[in-house]
């Protein structure tokens, strides 16, 4: 709303009502979004569809509602770093079942 | 401390300085306000990280099971009601963004909203766990609980079950209709654990709604309210992926 630097300068930067509609809005979009792509036939796209917009709809509430994207460095530090190790364990998870007994349950 | 327009305007230090040495909600273990309330925020994210790694448990079992079963996740995905899923959806990015108007009020000092956007939040918060309930019961009722008691005859005889036959399920071998247990346990584990920390987060509600009225937050020390309010939107984000992925499988009739 302000410029850019001010944000991220601002240690108690408040988010203004405005973002907060905005993005209710978006996430009420992006729900029937959602509801609606799983009608239609995409095959293996529709999975990806799902994850793909939750994954938007959880990104937008980090930033905003969570005021990630106004924090400091080490808050932003901190919930990247979580992700990734997050994806690292998925990821290290999967490429355990895959390459012992896909196929074979 | 001034009000949030000050803050808008380029104010981008702490407010406080020089303004009072000592409020009262400092602790005396930290230099100033502004540090209390990073160590705050970070250590409320490092919890909410433990957390992540909760769900993210269950969410790549659920992944590798889907996978693995893929028929039995998406018959038994047929018999959750989608209105009820789509509301519960709704109620909650409804309370998320209430809760986000109980920090901002808190922040500008205004009280009386603050309280508002609690109630409003406290409600919200219950009126998602009605419906769980009703959906709950629904699968008591069809003996979908997973356990001595389960019954395969949604998935067997889709015909004979509104839900089945609505979306067109074919009857499923009864290897793979075993299976739906899975999904079942899994259903109930990932929404009954979201549901928990609901309720955790209606009775801490409760008695912010207490403090608030008192005026507690509205002092210039929102601390507790801004990082409860991570707590209600990390909630939130649980469901935005729970929903689509127990929910909305293959809602297509031609699976």
């Amino acid at each position: 709303m302000t410029d850019q630097k001010e944000m991220e300068e601002a240690q108690h930067h408040v988010v203004s009502p405005t973002v907060y509609v905005v993005i209710f809005l978006a996430l009420l979009v992006f729900t029937a979004l959602t509801v609606g792509a799983s009608y239609v036939e995409m095959g293996i796209f529709n999975p990806i569809a799902a994850i793909l917009i939750a994954c938007v709809k959880a990104v937008i509430v980090v930033l905003f509602f969570m005021h990630v994207k106004y924090s400091s460095k080490l808050t932003k530090l901190t919930v990247f770093c979580g992700l990734f190790t997050f994806l690292a364990l998925i990821g290290m998870t999967l490429a355990d079942y895959i390459s012992r007994a896909w196929g074979r349950w | 401390m001034s009000d949030s327009t000050a803050i808008a305007h380029g104010a981008h230090d702490a407010p406080e300085h020089g303004h009072e040495a000592h409020p009262p909600y400092l602790r005396h273990h930290f230099e100033n306000v502004e540090q209390q309330a990073d160590a705050a925020g970070f250590a409320m994210w490092l919890f909410l990280l433990t957390e992540v790694m909760f769900f993210g448990g269950l969410f790549t079992a659920y992944l590798i099971y889907r996978n693995w079963y893929y028929p039995a996740f998406v018959a038994a995905s047929h018999q959750l009601n989608i209105f009820w899923g789509t509301l519960n959806t709704l109620l909650l990015i409804s309370s998320s963004f209430t809760m986000a108007m109980g920090v901002w009020c808190a922040e500008v000092r205004k009280k009386s909203g603050l309280v508002l956007c609690l109630v409003l939040t406290f409600i919200l918060g219950i009126g998602f766990l009605g419906i769980k309930t009703i959906e709950y019961k629904e699968k008591f009722e069809k003996n979908h609980i997973p356990g001595a008691h389960y019954s395969l005859n949604s998935f067997l005889n889709p015909d004979s079950d509104d839900a089945a036959k609505a979306a067109g399920d074919k009857p499923l071998p009864l290897d793979m209709a075993r299976h739906t247990e899975v999904y079942f346990s899994l259903y109930f584990a990932m929404t009954g654990m979201h549901a928990l920390h609901m309720i955790i987060g209606i009775a801490i509600l409760g008695f912010m709604i207490y403090r608030a009225q008192a005026g507690a937050y509205t002092a210039g020390h929102v601390t507790f309210v801004e990082n409860f309010g991570l707590y209600w939107h990390f909630v939130d984000i649980v469901w935005i992926f729970l929903f689509p992925l127990l929910y909305l499988i293959s809602r297509h009739a031609n699976t």
